[in-house]
């Protein structure tokens, strides 16, 4: 199905493995040129509390990325992850109505977001349905029961110590949302640079039928990186409808192509196979940077889409003219 | 890879020359926010165009027309937070959540930002004052005595309401009942509902026609319902007998004002909400006016408001608009 070259993961000598480790560097540089180009931009960027509010523009989405670099990796997409958003957070605001206390909340959301994670698995793995597809539906699904639950009404009235998930600084400027977001990032480039399960995703998605006769169990594997997805959208609704304190069937509208957009910016191959969290994490914050950056400037939204976009195609093009100057 | 990274970085930093040179210097000026549910809405653009004029009439004034591209609450927070970064002077939102702003909002407040909500309100503590572009009895007034203009002579006139449990229409039409003292020789003769559907509202309002042959008006206060009566009426070949009339869009109803199917309606005036809102603003940011129960405070050419005691006031009448108004306003919302 797939006509690039793939070259078998040797991963020190791998020449491709050498241009990912550049395109980070490439890719750190932008985020500092973009952060340098702020502070000259607007007097107002380089403020501690200012910046402070500008990472709730890419924590939650972040932490979404990093399952949803896995899952590409591994050669598949989850489309669904910003209805599982709106989902889990309906879920959670129904409890609340019943009297769910924090924990109980908690422990909804992240279900939730487990239960529609495992859906997508069984569909896609289980029936061998090709997940794009399977996704989009479940894109409808999920959030098309959330907006006939509440329809053009909201759930509110959280309790006080829930609004910590979202609203609760660890020390100084930094948010329990920044500290979830380190941890999270730490445990996926973990998994996948250390792990077996994460040189497992590699081989699925460099060759799913070699991995296959390499022992590997390429349909539970990837049952499992939609379980993740699942359960990091869960985390990021539970974040998310803490921070808001209110549950609308609109919440997290647009997250799943802006969460694509992360992971792709970060040099994760499209095609998959290849790609670190490490780059997502750059992506995360050159992102966040540049909205937060036009933001102060205000730049209409529609315009940093405009941007956002042009960088996408721009990281995609790139290493494509590369190679076309370098064969010249 | 030596050469490809200095071009990036040189492109980078060209940016950041071109942003710089960009960004306007008018730092002496009052800057009031206007922020929007969406951008691209032309309700909310008609409103920025208020705000505008008011700017203009005050002098001294910037006004910064912003707000997310889908209508999320979350998308409204990274605008706000922003704002609040570059500290602007006041910040006028039309909340797309009543409680998820307040925690920034009140952020905005603390650091001496003035904040209103306008439109679609915000919860209590998230702001200093709530602009409604009407209130409950004005509208109550307003949709039977755009019947009423139309029938020097008194005449049957029926309601086509939204659903049973449509708390805001029948607020409105409980108010109606209480001022029909006022409107002598007005009988309302029934009450239906459409369910906001267009196809079931079309259906109650030709059964309406059927059951009260002589009626003068059907009055809509539901922009479904008042679109369905105008074609029903049309399409039983009543028109200049039944005017329909009560609350529409003028983009939705230019077609029924056009074809004499409804004489007039009504609805809140964009511009004039922008326009107010930016008046509360700029008084409430420069201590002409303070936010407490009871303050009266002038909002220029539309009037005076007076806080009640939840710091909310009504704006004034729901517009009337007719067949010499409905060309400007039908391409606006």
């Amino acid at each position: 199905m797939n006509t690039t070259v793939r070259s078998i993961p040797d991963r020190l000598r791998s020449p491709f493995e050498q241009r990912l480790k550049s395109w980070e560097s490439l890719l750190l540089l932008v985020a500092i040129a973009i952060f340098v180009a702020n502070s000259f931009a607007s007097p107002y960027f380089l403020n501690a509390w200012n910046l402070s509010d500008a990472t709730f523009n890419f924590t939650e989405k972040a932490m979404i990325a990093f399952a949803m670099a896995l899952l590409i990796i591994s050669g598949e997409i989850d489309l669904s992850v910003a209805a599982i958003i709106a989902l889990a957070s309906t879920a959670m605001g129904a409890a609340v109505q019943m009297g769910v206390g924090t924990p109980g909340l908690v422990f909804i959301g992240l279900s939730v977001g487990l239960l529609c994670g495992a859906f997508n698995g069984i569909l896609v793995t289980g029936m061998g349905l090709p997940s794009i597809v399977v996704t989009i539906g479940t894109m409808s699904l999920f959030r098309g029961i959330s907006f006939i639950v509440l329809g053009d009404q909201a759930y509110g009235g959280y309790p006080a110590s829930f609004s910590y998930f979202g609203q609760g600084y660890v020390w100084w400027v930094i948010s329990f949302e920044f500290v979830l977001f380190a941890i999270i990032a730490v445990i996926y480039a973990v998994l996948l640079r250390k792990a077996n399960f994460g040189r497992a995703v590699y081989a699925i998605g460099n060759n799913p039928t070699g991995a296959m006769f390499s022992g590997i169990r390429v349909q539970r594997v990837k049952f499992i990186l939609f379980l993740l997805t699942g359960l990091m959208s869960g985390i990021a609704a539970v974040c998310l409808t803490a921070r808001l304190g209110s549950t609308r069937p609109s919440i997290a509208t647009g997250w799943e192509l802006e969460i694509v957009t992360m992971v792709v910016l970060g040099g994760v191959s499209i095609l998959g196979g290849s790609g670190t969290i490490v780059g997502v994490v750059i992506a995360a914050f050159v992102m966040g940077l540049v909205t937060f950056g036009l933001g102060l400037l205000n730049v209409p939204g529609i315009v940093m889409s405009i941007v956002i976009g042009g960088l996408l195609i721009g990281v995609i093009a790139l290493p494509r003219l590369w190679t076309m100057w370098r064969s010249r | 890879m030596q050469r490809r990274t200095f071009t990036k970085l040189t492109a980078g930093l060209s940016l950041a020359a071109s942003l710089f040179g960009t960004t306007a210097m008018a730092q002496d000026d009052m800057r009031i926010a206007i922020v929007v549910k969406a951008l691209g809405i032309g309700f909310f653009e008609a409103a920025a165009e208020g705000a505008e004029e008011a700017a203009a009439e005050l002098g001294g004034v910037e006004i910064i027309y912003t707000g997310p591209t889908d209508t999320t609450a979350e998308g409204q927070i990274e605008v706000i937070n922003a704002l609040i970064a570059q500290n602007v002077d006041a910040i006028a939102v039309s909340a797309n959540d009543t409680d998820a702003l307040v925690p920034t909002l009140k952020r905005a407040m603390q650091r001496g930002i003035t904040v209103i909500s306008w439109d679609s309100g915000v919860a209590e503590d998230g702001r200093q004052v709530h602009l409604n572009p009407s209130s409950n009895a004005l509208i109550g007034n307003m949709i039977i005595k755009l019947a009423a203009d139309h029938l020097p002579d008194g005449g049957d006139v029926a309601v086509l309401s939204a659903t049973t449990t449509s708390t805001n229409q029948n607020i409105w039409i409980e108010e109606m009942n209480k001022v029909m003292g006022n409107y002598p020789g007005i009988n309302v003769v029934g009450t239906v509902y459409g369910d906001d559907l267009a196809d079931k509202s079309y259906r109650e309002a030709q059964g309406l026609m059927q059951s009260y042959p002589d009626l003068d008006a059907i009055i809509a206060p539901t922009s479904v319902g008042i679109v369905a009566a105008a074609q029903a009426v049309a399409d039983a070949g009543k028109i200049g007998e039944v005017n329909v009339t009560g609350l529409g869009l003028p983009s939705e109803m230019a077609g029924a004002i056009e074809s004499g199917a409804s004489q007039s309606f009504a609805i809140w005036n964009p511009i004039d909400l922008g326009y107010s809102a930016t008046m509360i603003a700029h008084a409430l940011a420069s201590g002409a006016a303070t936010a407490e129960p009871g303050a009266e405070i002038s909002i220029g050419r539309v009037g005076t408001i007076t806080l009640d005691e939840t710091n909310s006031a009504a704006m004034a009448d729901p517009f009337v608009y007719d067949a010499s108004n409905i060309e400007q306003f039908k391409s606006i919302f």
